[in-house]
């Protein structure tokens, strides 16, 4: 009915052109347009927070994002954050505490932890579990993740 | 998803004139949050959505003329994070916090959070807003756990699903709507209404109207939030109680306001009834939670919720004397 948009975005750093249609999510945009399928759909309806990225400096769910809504957006997603081959220390963390199994849910909680550690270097656990309480873990179990956040909050506070 | 239109327009005025004047033809699309998964599953099927995300005029936060003025498209963490809703709407900041999702609060605004659709599960599933089948409803009789103990003769049985409309209401807020004919203000009380049939909507602005601006006097009325949730993450509360009052050596003007037991925000004169003209204390309090019960008729399955509102008024009077 209405084509498709050119949209212009900014991801991970480099600056990203894409078409979509309106009605294509960035979750979708991100995984079948933009070819970035670390970012992981798990419930597609806001609840889980498995498709969690970094929007312009804040967390959202990209499922419920409009890949149109994304014009002029700086966005990073678990591809970014890593730098040269070397693990951000929250991935650094979560291997080191075992702190996935599947594996679907761990790009969301890795950027939802990162927005929480860039706000508050020294987060109490209490603030951490509130913190993530969008983002389900449906077999770890939450104390892995917990311990792994504070973790890499002690570690990236000795760098 | 069904295929739509995109229209971003950059004024009030031409998002106006985008819409249509009847209910589900044009959706008005804010933070999303409710609307885009209302849209996946199929329960509007707009053929044009209506961004507002680049109207600056929606946007931030001012004081103006002893009121505090909210852009309806202002964020919820945003509204959360400002200085003077922190010192002086408590009871706004408490009702965002309870969200319990950064992620929701990021992107779903003051003006969305209002406009919500009910999270009845009669609604959510295709029975429409009243959960009729075959000419009846299926609410009586059915799984009404979450449903309304107030304002629930019929038909309608859902709850009212805003954070900050108790709130707002206690606090005596108002919205600016902006339509063909130009501007008029609702008060927040006034928002929300019953539908008497499954093509009305639950709000009394029109299809082609936007909610532009909030509008909070502020007079230093002591104000707090409670809500009893089942558990401290991403969900709506069972029962929550706003209340504002102004204090003295004896209280008076209380409000007290409920959500998520009727098909509105519920406005307990009872209850600010038995407050006024009291001192605060915890059988005053207590007093008062009762008197929020009065006339309850809860359905089959929501007796719980008679209780809560006991505990909720009176944990929201003693939170905002604190």
């Amino acid at each position: 009915m209405s084509g498709k948009t050119h949209v212009q975005t900014t991801i991970n750093g480099e600056h990203t052109d894409f078409l979509c249609e309106p009605r294509q999510s960035l979750l979708e945009v991100l995984r079948d347009v933009v070819g970035l399928t670390g970012t992981k759909e798990g419930c597609n309806d806001g609840n889980c927070g498995a498709c969690t990225v970094i929007l312009d400096g804040r967390i959202v769910t990209a499922c419920l994002v409009l890949g149109v809504e994304a014009e002029g957006a700086e966005i990073t997603t678990i591809e970014g954050i890593a730098s040269g081959g070397i693990l951000h220390p929250i991935q650094q963390a979560f291997l080191e505490n075992a702190a996935l199994q599947c594996g679907v849910c761990t790009p969301g909680f890795i950027l939802a932890s990162k927005a929480l550690l860039d706000e508050n270097p020294n987060p109490t656990e209490h603030e951490i579990r509130f913190w993530l309480a969008n983002n389900l873990c449906r077999c770890t179990g939450y104390d892995k993740i917990v311990r792994a956040v504070l973790d890499a909050a002690a570690t990236m506070q000795e760098v | 998803m069904k295929d739509f239109e995109y229209a971003n327009p950059t004024s009030v005025k031409a998002a106006v004139d985008l819409l249509s004047d009847s209910w589900g033809n044009t959706e008005v699309l804010a933070g999303g949050t409710d609307l885009i998964t209302s849209m996946k599953q199929g329960l509007t099927e707009p053929t044009r959505l209506v961004s507002l995300k680049n109207i600056k005029k929606l946007q931030g936060i001012s004081k103006k003329k002893g009121t505090l003025q909210i852009g309806a498209a202002t964020t919820l963490s945003a509204l959360a994070a400002n200085g003077d809703v922190q010192q002086h709407f408590p009871a706004l900041v408490t009702a965002i916090e309870g969200i319990g999702s950064a992620q929701m609060i990021n992107v779903g605004t003051a003006g969305g959070d209002l406009f919500q659709r009910p999270r009845c599960w009669y609604f959510r599933q295709g029975y429409g807003l009243l959960g009729v089948y075959e000419g009846k409803s299926l609410i009586p009789e059915g799984d009404n756990r979450y449903h309304a103990i107030f304002g629930n003769a019929g038909p309608a049985y859902y709850v009212n699903p805003s954070s900050l409309a108790p709130a707002l209401i206690a606090l005596g807020a108002s919205v600016s709507v902006v339509g063909d004919g130009g501007e008029r203000e609702i008060k927040v009380a006034d928002l929300h209404t019953t539908p008497s049939n499954t093509g009305q909507r639950e709000f009394s602005i029109e299809p082609n109207e936007i909610a532009v601006a909030i509008t909070i006097p502020m007079n230093g009325l002591k104000n707090a939030t409670y809500e009893i949730r089942q558990r401290r993450g991403l969900d709506w509360p069972l029962v929550t109680a706003s209340v504002a009052f102004k204090a003295g050596s004896i209280v008076s003007g209380t409000n007290v306001v409920l959500g998520h037991v009727a098909p509105v925000p519920w406005r307990s004169s009872a209850a600010s009834a038995a407050l006024n003209g009291k001192f605060v204390n915890a059988a005053a309090a207590a007093a008062a939670g009762e008197a929020a019960t009065r006339g309850a008729a809860p359905l089959s399955k929501n007796g719980y919720k008679v209780q809560q509102v006991k505990v909720a008024v009176k944990r929201a009077i003693l939170a905002a004397n604190a």
